[in-house]
């Protein structure tokens, strides 16, 4: 692999995380491609990107022309065979294995054989995602967190059919993005959600259990451990559907008991209680006030 | 609400110097047991009994799920040799009287405590939800998924966590989660609480560091 990275194109560009991963790159001086399948996604994004820019800029933390330049670099299409450029392609599409293998099976009919690329799953296999893909050597994951365009960490994690090369290309990638990388393995999770979500899932146990109301344990947590936020607030910033999703992705590759979603967790979503997004689950969010449930 | 202090040894709440031990005086509403057997006595306001890993159960008995008084078990929580947090985890009974428990988070917050309730259960709040958390991380280091350094550093900046779970169960004492642990799994029999080798290890070695 020896082009140097100059052009990296993000794929899901038009969802939270796949702007995010964008704004790094962009920033990070690098041409960027926002690939997404609807048009109204990219237009979204790169609206929330321009207001995220005049943000830095008002705040003093960025000057007008630099916004300007990295704004600059950001280009946009729908269509996979815009990404023949790349150097390097970040996908962010929706955490489904078929849906990431089918991305890369495509890919690599587009772009020259030095792409690079990477997968930003949070629960999914490396090595599953990079099979078939014509190019197993060449796929890395890197899990950034979210929003990615505030959190300097990413988890890179070489598959088994991962080359050395790729992964030193990888991290040094990181590195010039101005992000931070951490190696893990290729396991579910890897660090990050290897331990989030068990404990995420012990919480609302504890709840269903009757130990304490959701406001003393999120007070416990906060009070006990210094954690800014406590579980079931998380819980409820995350979604509690989304909670159920991760859990499903999880417990059958884990068989880990504590990564199986809570019969609690599915009444609530099955209510309608999802968190945050629909006002009301563990605690109850008006007008910016959260209270107690 | 004055309260007196009954104590037999050193309490985990509060080491020797703590401004709340000088704060108590004799006679007072609230009664509290540091290491000493609880004395029922009706008039009291409360009467507190500081607990280790043990229920509330131990001390008071239990009546198939009737049981209940003006006694109350708490903690202040602190990670082993860590100094003890703000958080009083108080532990009531299924039918603990409402201002014996008013009138605990009355004493504790005048000492500028943060109160939080529970029900008598192994590990009460917080060792009942991170002990399982730091025993997956230490066999995540066993199982080779990440070194210590960085899987501290993920959780701090990826979670925004002070401290990592290695450095923190470390800081506080392998034999001491060691116990903890131990103590949750009798009661549980859950495989997340049973003690991780390298907590074994350091209770096995213990005294010979």
């Amino acid at each position: 692999m020896s082009k140097p990275i100059e052009t990296v194109a993000v794929c899901g560009a038009g969802g939270t995380m796949g702007a995010g991963i964008a704004i790094v790159c962009a920033r990070a001086g690098f041409r960027t491609i926002c690939h997404d399948v609807a048009d109204e996604s990219l237009d979204r994004a790169l609206r929330q990107t321009g207001n995220f820019f005049a943000k830095s800029v008002e705040r003093g933390k960025m000057q007008a022309a630099d916004k300007n330049a990295v704004m600059g670099r950001l280009s946009r299409t729908t269509a996979l065979a815009d990404l023949a450029d790349a150097d390097l392609v970040i996908e962010a599409v929706f955490e489904d294995l078929g849906v990431k293998r089918a991305l890369f099976g495509r890919l690599d009919k587009v772009c020259p054989a030095h792409t690079m690329f990477a997968s930003n799953t949070s629960t999914l296999s490396i090595t599953e995602i990079a099979a078939g893909s014509g190019r197993e050597d060449r796929v890395v994951g890197l899990h950034f967190c979210l929003p990615a365009q505030l959190m300097r960490l990413i988890e890179v994690s070489p598959g088994i059919n991962t080359s050395d090369a790729t992964l030193r290309t990888a991290w040094a990638w990181c590195e010039k993005a101005g992000q931070l990388p951490v190696r893990t393995q290729d396991k579910p999770g890897f660090i990050l959600n290897a331990l989030l979500i068990p404990f995420l899932n012990d919480c609302i146990r504890a709840v269903e259990a009757g130990v304490a109301a959701p406001a003393d344990i999120d007070t416990a947590i906060k009070g006990g451990l210094g954690y800014r936020m406590g579980p079931l607030e998380l819980i409820d910033l995350i979604g509690l559907d989304t909670q159920v999703r991760l859990c499903e992705a999880f417990y059958p590759i884990t068989l880990d008991p504590r990564a199986a979603a809570p019969p609690l967790l599915r009444r609530m979503v099955a209510a309608g209680l999802l968190g945050r997004k629909s006002g009301r689950g563990f605690f109850t969010y008006d007008a910016g006030k959260m209270f107690g449930a | 609400m004055r309260y007196s202090i009954s104590q037999r040894g050193e309490s985990s709440s509060f080491p020797p110097g703590d401004a709340f031990l000088a704060g108590a005086s004799a006679g007072g509403e609230v009664a509290i047991h540091l290491g000493t057997p609880i004395k029922i006595d009706a008039t009291k306001a409360a009467i507190l009994v500081e607990l280790g890993t043990e229920c509330l159960g131990v001390h008071t008995g239990e009546k198939a799920g009737e049981e209940g008084s003006n006694v109350l078990g708490f903690a202040r929580y602190r990670n082993g040799r860590d100094a003890p947090s703000q958080l009083i985890e108080l532990v009531r009974q299924p039918h603990t009287r409402p201002e014996a428990i008013a009138a605990a988070k009355v004493v504790f917050e005048a000492a500028g405590l943060v109160v939080v309730v529970c029900s008598d259960q192994a590990g009460r709040i917080i060792d009942r939800l991170v002990r399982p958390k730091y025993n997956a991380a230490l066999r995540f280091l066993d199982e080779g998924l990440a070194t210590a350094k960085d899987m501290d550093l993920t959780c701090r900046l990826g979670l925004g966590y002070p401290d990592g779970p290695i450095e923190r169960v470390e800081r506080g004492g392998l034999a001491y989660h060691h116990d903890v642990t131990a103590a949750l799994f009798a009661v549980t029999g859950a495989a997340a609480y049973a003690p991780a080798r390298r907590a074994v290890v350091a209770r096995q070695r213990d005294g010979k560091e």
